[in-house]
């Protein structure tokens, strides 16, 4: 039932609005609206009860096991939420003097310096609303740095065909021609296809590393050194940064611009797809061209750094500073783990991936890349399954919400045939990957018994397989009255 | 170990499956040479209760101030329940609804959503949030461009948010965009139709129409409207949508209405929060729906016929298209928009119009009050909503500055972004300050005024 069908006109709440209609005087009566919104007339009862029994058909990480590959679903700790908000801390205004904000800044400036040591950059910006806003200014970055030089006849940007959707989308929406390389059959790059593909018109590459594949690219210091002598830049896709959190700074693979999903790495929430937060690192010849604002420290106060300060920025992305109340919450987070606690971020989750991979193996699932260990994550082909039983990757990851665990990564990336890409992260214990496995075996068991259970799946959730095309043809986006 | 549920048992056994010695043997494809030397710089760990007192620390230093600045980001009253339900674990810690069968609560909540946004702007479809409401202008000048096809340019007055047409610039300028400023009236504080005179023999993809704008004055948006649409250029409406409580919708602008309405969602239920994480919001009408950015939601049915929800159009996205997808856009700002969803479902229709009427009421006591100084006056003519230029007799920034030492801010100073203006800031109230508020900061403001602090 929608929100709107408990609406009875008429139904208010009294305690959350002024008690006596206020005059409007200053008005133009041509610009007063006449019909009232559309919006529900529940009582405030009527509400809470509404979005929780709506939360209830939520799959989440406070509820279940989410090995959804490389989204870096961990526990995502409490006191992050509830220190990032702070009665003081929310009732900041984003235009309010710094001289009113030096606690929250002081703890934006040490974020900064925090995430450069973790990065190995030279500088970093806190701005990007997420990850895809952080790409664009990435390689807005890269286009202005070329162009700085005089050397505009790079037009190119070179991207894996294994990489995720938004780099070759953010390539375009900066006006870029996107070169995609092919990867060979161990999970590499293609060191010849690199090479055959770099030239005078190359701007950059944007490399995911380890890759999507869940492995950790081996040539990478070749690959920088192939791009670098040709006068292109490396970006880093810092997607899969917790498979390497304090074991390999990308500074030192020879990135020259990164991006880190504060919402993966740094354990801030995705809110059902949001809020993100993605700050970018530098490396120093990119420090001029850095997106405002930045914090600074001088003589023990904080303040902005604008385009005053840094008058090559690329600019501004956003209307205020991006997205504070994130960067309060990972910033909580990092103080939680520190140093060592950063060191085990990716011990563990290496530890888990391995594990889950060598446990999957021997329940007779085939892995795609098994020479190589796993990253953070891996990937499951049921390749031979399909041709033997019919049964999908889709089959397979619906069936297993009926057994309580989200599904992990389906068709992606688009090389691998049938492919499940499995991220346990490291906050999940060893009984939990355990009974993954178990049910994964399970399925296994149904797939060649009883495959119309596996194919008609999920049974249990909410709601049964939805028809995608139907609403993609019969489109039906707002709710209207009978 | 903080989050991690290891025990040294459980790390034998695992390394024991795998067939390596250590930890570190899971490294071994990563070349020695790229092993870093360690965290020199980050700090060690803290318990959560050394975290909690750390912060409450900080948040003391900040303190709270009586605040008059509004310039984008507005004061409301957030009701209790908004945030206690917003932070479920259950819409806190989900993903993106990609497995539509196991994120019902979240889809179903943005198809609720996408509907009182539709209705509030007065257009035919909404999508499911963007990042903030200077992004989402910037994707709506992007979508207009790929709309019309043969124009690369796009009119914005200059009485549109300052850093909103510094991120439209920065976002378009790597396509090929022109943005062209349009220029206001110096009496009325709005965007006379005659001054787009001047570039009416040329093509433009849209013009965009800001209500109220940047100085709080209410545009002549009928006029504005009719012009962008019979030069065949899109009308790009940036609203406020707590005003649209009591203002004509962008849906009902001139004869046709806008094609799109954008804006920030912040007002909705959504804290100040030193400027984020907020919510940017884009309606359009139906013709235009498929030339969307970002996540859209669509109902359909299961295959025992009960209706749902999923993520829909997806072959305009980047994970699907790559580099031919509307945008690189991949999230939305799904919590942000549960919670404005259950602000608008708490507040209703007349709560919301009271609330965006006691705005107005308190911004014109306020500045009734105000005027009472010598040398304070409103700057502009024009209508206003819930903020208004005010030209002082001292330099702002001394002012504020003293009226901060009063634990007050006393609004926006505009010498950085309107120089030509002289001496002036933007003042806001919201239904959030009483009688006492508006007196005490008159009060002040003549006590500044006299005695210079």
């Amino acid at each position: 039932m929608l929100i709107f069908e408990h609406s009875r006109p008429g139904r208010r709440n009294y305690s959350q609005s002024p008690s006596t209609p206020p005059e409007m005087t200053g008005i133009p009566a041509n610009l007063v609206r006449k019909v009232p919104p559309l919006l529900p007339e529940v009582s405030e009862m009527d509400a809470v009860r509404h979005y929780t029994l709506l939360s209830q058909k939520n799959f989440s990480i406070d509820t279940q096991f989410y090995p959804l590959g490389s989204c870096t679903m961990k526990y995502n700790p409490r006191a992050c939420n509830s220190l990032a908000m702070l009665p003081q801390f929310l009732a900041r205004h984003p235009r309010s003097p710094e001289s009113t904000g030096q606690g929250f800044l002081a703890c934006m400036y040490e974020l900064q310096e925090i995430l450069k040591e973790v990065t190995g950059m030279a500088g970093v910006s806190l701005t990007p609303m997420a990850g895809a806003q952080g790409e664009l200014i990435g390689i807005a970055m890269i286009k202005a740095y070329h162009e700085s030089r005089g050397d505009s006849p790079r037009t190119e940007i070179i991207v894996p065909d294994a990489a995720h959707g938004t780099n070759p989308a953010t390539a375009v929406m900066c006006g870029y021609k996107v070169v995609e390389i092919a990867t060979d059959k161990e999970g590499d790059v293609d060191m010849e296809a690199l090479k055959a593909a770099v030239g005078p018109r190359t701007a950059g590459l944007m490399l995911t590393n380890p890759s999507t594949l869940g492995v950790f690219e081996k040539n990478v210091a070749e690959m920088s050194k192939i791009v670098h002598q040709a006068g292109g830049l490396l970006y880093y896709d810092g997607a899969n940064l917790n498979a390497i959190l304090g074991k390999v700074k990308p500074g030192d693979m020879g990135f020259d611009v990164i991006h880190i999903n504060l919402h993966k790495t740094f354990s801030t929430p995705h809110g059902g797809g949001g809020p993100g937060s993605a700050p970018v690192g530098v490396a120093e010849r990119l420090l001029p061209f850095m997106p405002v604002p930045i914090v600074a420290a001088e003589q023990g106060k904080y303040r902005w750094l604008t385009e005053k300060d840094m008058p090559k920025s690329i600019g501004r992305l956003s209307a205020h500073m991006g997205n504070a109340g994130v960067l309060l919450r990972a910033y909580v987070y990092v103080r939680l783990l520190g140093a060592e606690g950063m060191h085990r971020v990716a011990e563990f989750a290496a530890l888990n991936a391995n594990y889950l991979m060598a446990e999957l193996s021997k329940a007779g699932f085939e892995i795609a890349y098994p020479s190589r260990r796993a990253s953070h994550e891996f990937i499951v082909t049921l390749k031979d399954l399909k041709e033997k039983t019919g049964i999908t990757a889709m089959n397979l990851a619906k069936r297993l919400l009926d057994k309580g665990y989200h599904a992990p990564t389906t068709y992606f990336p688009l090389l691998v045939p049938e492919c499940l890409l499995i991220e346990p992260a490291e906050t999940e214990s060893r009984e939990t990957l355990d009974a993954f496995v178990a049910s994964m075996k399970e399925i296994l068991e149904e797939a060649h018994n009883q495959p119309e259970l596996v194919k008609n799946a999920p049974h249990t959730t909410p709601v049964r397989k939805l028809d995608d095309v139907k609403a993609a043809r019969e489109l039906d986006l707002v709710w209207k009255q009978a | 170990m903080p989050f991690i549920p290891h025990t040294d048992e459980d790390i034998q056994a695992m390394l024991a499956s795998i067939g390596a010695n250590s930890i570190d043997d899971l490294f071994d494809e990563i070349p020695p040479a790229l092993i870093s030397a360690g965290l020199k710089q980050v700090p060690p760990g803290m318990s959560e209760m050394d975290i909690t007192r750390l912060m409450l620390e900080r948040a003391e230093v900040d303190g709270r101030y009586l605040n008059f600045i509004g310039a984008g980001a507005y004061e409301h009253h957030i009701p209790a329940a908004v945030w206690q339900i917003t932070t479920r674990g259950e819409f806190y810690s989900s993903y993106t609804p990609y497995q539509a069968e196991a994120s019902q609560g979240t889809l179903q909540l943005l198809y609720e959503y996408q509907t009182m946004m539709a209705s509030l702007t007065g257009m035919d479809v909404s999508n499911a949030s963007m990042y903030d409401g200077a992004s989402a202008l910037a994707e709506a000048a992007l979508m207009a461009v790929r709309a019309h096809k043969s124009s690369r340019r796009i009119l914005v007055p200059a009485t549109v948010h300052p850093v909103y047409r510094s991120v439209v610039r920065a976002i378009v300028r790597n396509q090929g965009i022109d943005v062209i400023e349009v220029p206001y009236c110096k009496q009325s504080g709005q965007t006379p139709v005659d001054a787009l005179d001047e570039f009416a023999k040329d093509d433009f993809a849209a013009l965009v129409i800001p209500q109220p704008n940047f100085f709080g004055v209410l545009e002549d948006v009928d006029a504005l409207t009719d012009w962008a649409q019979s030069r065949n250029a899109l009308a790009i409406a940036v609203v406020n949508p707590m005003a649209l409580a009591i203002l004509v919708p962008p849906g009902e602008w001139g004869t046709k209405g806008a094609d799109v309405a954008v804006g920030e969602g912040q007002p909705l239920g959504i804290p100040l929060s030193s400027g984020g994480p907020y919510f940017g919001f884009m309606a359009c009408k139906q013709a235009l729906v498929r030339q969307m950015p970002g996540r859209i939601i669509g109902r359909t049915t299961d295959q025992d016929g009960k209706p749902g929800f999923v993520l829909t159009l997806q072959a305009r996205e980047q994970h699907i298209r790559r580099s031919k997808a509307t945008s690189n856009i991949c999230t939305n700002q799904g919590l942000m928009v549960t919670a404005a969803t259950i602000y608008m479902a708490l507040t209703g229709p007349e709560g919301l119009r009271r609330i965006a009427a006691q705005c107005h009421a308190n911004a014109l006591a306020l500045l009734q009050k105000l005027e009472t100084h010598e040398g304070v006056k409103r700057v502009f003519n024009g209508p206003v909503f819930h903020e208004a230029v005010v030209s002082l007799p001292a330099p702002t920034e001394d002012v504020l500055n003293a009226l901060k030492t009063r634990r007050l801010l006393g609004g926006l100073n505009l010498d950085d972004y309107y120089p030509e203006l002289g001496i002036a800031m933007l003042v806001c109230a919201t239904e959030t300050k009483t009688s006492a508020d508006l007196e005490n900061y008159t009060e002040h403001l003549g006590t500044v005024l006299a005695t210079g602090k």
